[in-house]
């Protein structure tokens, strides 16, 4: 981790120059950490189920697999308080403009996960289906994509952990690491 | 009434029923033009009384679109099968029964949606699931090239 010295390693728009090494300050990468670890262990998802999928989230949510161990606290009806859409179950061309509004409705950082082949790719509507969107990142970005038919919910949990894992190597104030 | 009893009696108040027993219910053509009065007749007939209509469906038969009412009566326990043709696939249309059972309201909106059968003097005729550019997907020459991968 050596000191950066040559002059034209700086750059005039650098995101704040406090102590500039290699990989970003010592400072604004622990409060990356910091903020990483408070974002990703309280996301809490949006009440959003489309179709057979919403089953087994419900299951997720419910006490025997019970997400709020992992810090998935509690599913918020209003897109206003969640951090993150769970697309659980096939989205329609109908469905397509509300979904884009309740992503567009929630704050930053906000985070999808696609929750079974429906979600993924259009899953058994793939073919000759005039009405279901062939895959939900058609509409909006996906971060994770769990596959399944439903997924099981152990594998719905391994999904949200790979997000957390996703969401704790995030730089929101450091500089990204130079190659 | 029995299935046997069923027949004769339908052929007996509208002489250009065509009826036979089909798979599993008596089944009845009706033309078009008659539909309205035949439907009112056998409801409000005390020996007939079909007082719930359980099922209402359209088919695309190609050349002419068809629509099947599944009739049945609480009381006397028989069950009828309405077929009803329209002419041609262009401009297909029925009279509505929805004023003899209400429950036909929403069932002929959904096939009017899905299938572009319009029903004459319908209360409230708009598309139920569908926007009103979607066209009628349900039917066999159906074609969007944009929206479904066809196998």
């Amino acid at each position: 981790m050596g000191i950066i010295k040559k002059k034209q390693d700086f750059e005039v728009n650098d995101y704040p120059p406090v102590e500039l090494h290699e990989g970003g300050s010592i400072l604004l990468t622990k409060l990356d950490d910091l903020v990483n670890w408070a974002r990703s262990n309280s996301l809490w998802p949006l009440t959003f189920g489309t179709r057979c999928c919403a089953i087994e989230f419900m299951a997720v949510g419910a006490s025997r697999h019970d997400m709020a161990r992992f810090g998935f606290e509690v599913a918020r009806a209003t897109p206003r308080q969640a951090d993150l859409i769970i697309i659980s179950g096939s989205i329609n061309y109908k469905m397509a403009p509300v979904l884009k509004r309740l992503y567009d409705q929630m704050a930053d950082p906000k985070y999808v996960i696609a929750m079974g082949a429906c979600a993924v790719s259009g899953g058994p509507f793939y073919y000759n289906s005039y009405s279901i969107v062939k895959g939900a990142d058609h509409v909006i970005p996906v971060d994770v994509y769990v596959p399944g038919c439903p997924p099981r919910p152990e594998a719905l949990l391994f999904g949200m952990m790979q997000l957390q894992k996703k969401i704790r190597r995030e730089r929101n104030f450091s500089r990204r690491k130079k190659r | 009434m029995t299935n046997e009893a069923l027949i004769a009696t339908i052929s007996q108040i509208e002489a250009e029923a065509e009826t036979r027993l089909g798979a599993q219910y008596v089944e009845t053509f009706i033309p078009a033009a008659r539909l309205h009065s035949f439907m009112t007749r056998i409801k409000e007939d005390v020996t007939l009384a079909f007082d719930y209509l359980f099922c209402v469906t359209g088919v695309d038969y190609a050349d002419h679109l068809q629509m099947v009412y599944h009739l049945e009566s609480i009381l006397h326990k028989h069950v009828l099968v309405v077929k009803v043709k329209t002419d041609g696939r262009e401009t297909p249309a029925v009279d509505t029964v929805s004023d003899i059972w209400p429950t036909a309201e929403f069932h002929e909106r959904e096939a009017y949606d899905l299938l572009g059968i319009k029903f004459n003097n319908h209360p409230d005729l708009r598309r139920m699931f569908l926007d009103d550019n979607w066209g009628y997907p349900l039917r066999k020459d159906y074609k969007d090239d944009i929206h479904i991968v066809s196998r």
